[in-house]
């Protein structure tokens, strides 16, 4: 199970790239791999605003449906289009080609850090 | 608390093989392996194997055993000969659905499998309903382990390791013998619109068969895999698409039922009538027109109106394509939409099966 170093985490199994105001999500590894074969992403809308703890989206595994959120508020500056034609790419390289969003934001956000976020996964295994 | 979860004879080599295990009708049962769209391919291009020694098996014993099971079946269990099993549902006096059930005719007795989320309720509506009856209905679910091999490969695989012949055995027939010198029912039935195999056997036979075709190339598959290749096949799952408010007429299994029966079974009036007088609700086929993947629970709509609800939904791995059954209003017409987080997405009725295999 990877969780990088240089990112920041949730306890809903996203990751976060905070550069200046822009903030890119993606989810886990360990999220990719409970889901299992991801075949749809619905992403939001370039443009929209978005609150801390809201749902952006949704990703469907052939079995699963799972809701996507935001650990910070603010306004979706661009989305990985290449998801819908291509949703694979999450379970492939969730960290690089399988970002979903980027936003900017100038919230502070909550969130855990990579072994605060090992912490919770080996607690719900 | 929660009941300690049940496992099958196959639990360790699932552990062994790394699978994912989930609770599955209080089984302890595996979901997938490498992954539902590889084991999906697997089975219809090769062949998979899937453990579902979970399923129960009700055997009908005594001088009143085919009195009991016609009673208790839509199909005609007289017209099956010694050697073949029918597909068919069990009813309640109004039509809806206790479970559906594939009887085995053997030489002295009826094999009944049952889902395995339906074991202890069929086996009480089988007893109380032939308490008159010179019949044992013994639950013999523990004592067998099921295999399922299934696709275009299962026929050469499973040959390898039997004596049996099995070009000899017709879909729907089956026939006693051994497999890798386990005693085996070897029949040609199956749940993913493949040709293929189930083998019954004893628990303590079943995992060296296993590894034996496992060996020989057979791919492990789950229970998820299991669920996109009935869906695409068209064929229901209790739960689903059938339940005590469905009949099988409405689900789309009036093959299995048959209305002319002379000796009467359970539910067979409220099923004549409905037939006279026309379904409900019926099951229809879709694919998605729009973007999104329809699942169970999902309403069905035209206009503003609810007009059904999903019965199952995924996205097919073999047509790339989200599809879906759903029980709607009779009158519905081929288009309509689906609710998807509160989003009319449109939809069009097709012909069922999504998949058929070429027969070669």
């Amino acid at each position: 199970m990877s969780i990088p170093d240089d990112l920041q985490y949730t306890k809903s199994h996203e990751w976060v790239r905070m550069e200046e105001d822009t903030a890119t999500i993606g989810i886990t590894d360990h999220a990719q791999d409970e889901l299992g074969d991801v075949v749809f992403v619905e992403l939001p809308e370039l443009g929209a605003t978005i609150g801390a703890g809201d749902s952006f989206g949704t990703v469907e595994s052939v079995k699963a449906v799972s809701d996507l959120y935001t650990p910070v508020g603010g306004e979706i500056v661009e989305v990985n289009s290449s998801l819908e034609d291509a949703p694979e790419k999450i379970n492939d390289d969730p960290y690089g080609e399988g970002w979903i969003v980027k936003l900017r934001t100038s919230e502070e956000a909550d969130l855990l850090s990579p072994e605060e976020y090992e912490k919770v996964v080996e607690e719900e295994s | 608390m929660a009941e300690e979860l049940k496992r099958t004879p196959l639990y360790d080599e699932h552990k062994e093989l790394g699978a994912r295990l989930v609770d599955f009708a209080g089984y302890e049962m595996p979901v997938q392996y490498e992954g539902i769209k590889a084991e999906h391919e697997a089975v219809r291009n090769r062949a998979g194997l899937f453990d579902v020694s979970h399923m129960g098996e009700a055997v009908f014993r005594g001088p009143d055993a085919e009195a009991a099971v016609q009673r208790l079946v839509t199909r005609d269990v007289g017209r099956l000969a010694v050697g073949q099993a029918g597909y068919c549902a069990v009813c309640y006096e109004d039509g809806g659905t206790v479970d559906d059930v594939i009887v085995y005719r053997r030489e002295n007795d009826f094999l009944v499998v049952v889902n395995a989320s339906n074991r202890g309720k069929d086996l009480e509506h089988f007893r109380k309903n032939t308490q008159d009856l010179d019949v044992e209905v013994a639950d013999e679910s523990d004592e067998w382990a099921l295999l399922a091999l299934q696709g275009p490969e299962a026929e050469r695989l499973l040959q390898d390791v039997t004596d049996a012949d099995l070009s000899g055995i017709r879909p729907f027939r089956f026939v006693e013998g051994d497999v890798d010198g386990v005693a085996a029912i070897i029949s040609r039935t199956g749940y993913t619109g493949e040709d293929g195999f189930e083998l019954y056997l004893s628990p303590d036979g079943a995992p060296s068969v296993w590894r034996r075709l496992v060996e020989a190339g057979a791919i492990p598959a789950g229970l998820g895999a299991r669920d996109t290749l009935r869906l695409e096949a068209g064929m229901c799952l209790y739960g689903n698409e059938l339940d005590a408010e469905t009949t099988p007429l409405e689900a789309g299994i009036g093959f299995a039922v048959h209305l002319d029966k002379e000796q009467p079974f359970i539910g067979q009036r409220a099923l004549l009538l409905e037939d006279t007088e026309g379904l409900r609700k019926k099951l229809v086929g879709f694919e998605m027109e729009g973007r999104g993947i329809a699942r169970h629970g999902y309403h069905v709509t035209s206009g503003a109106e609810v007009v059904g609800e999903v019965t199952s939904g995924t996205k097919s791995p073999t047509l790339d394509r989200a599809i879906g059954l759903a029980l709607v209003d009779p009158w519905v017409d081929d288009w309509f939409e689906i609710l998807i987080r509160d989003n009319p997405v449109p939809a069009k009725a097709v012909p069922l099966p999504f998949y058929k295999r070429h027969r070669g």
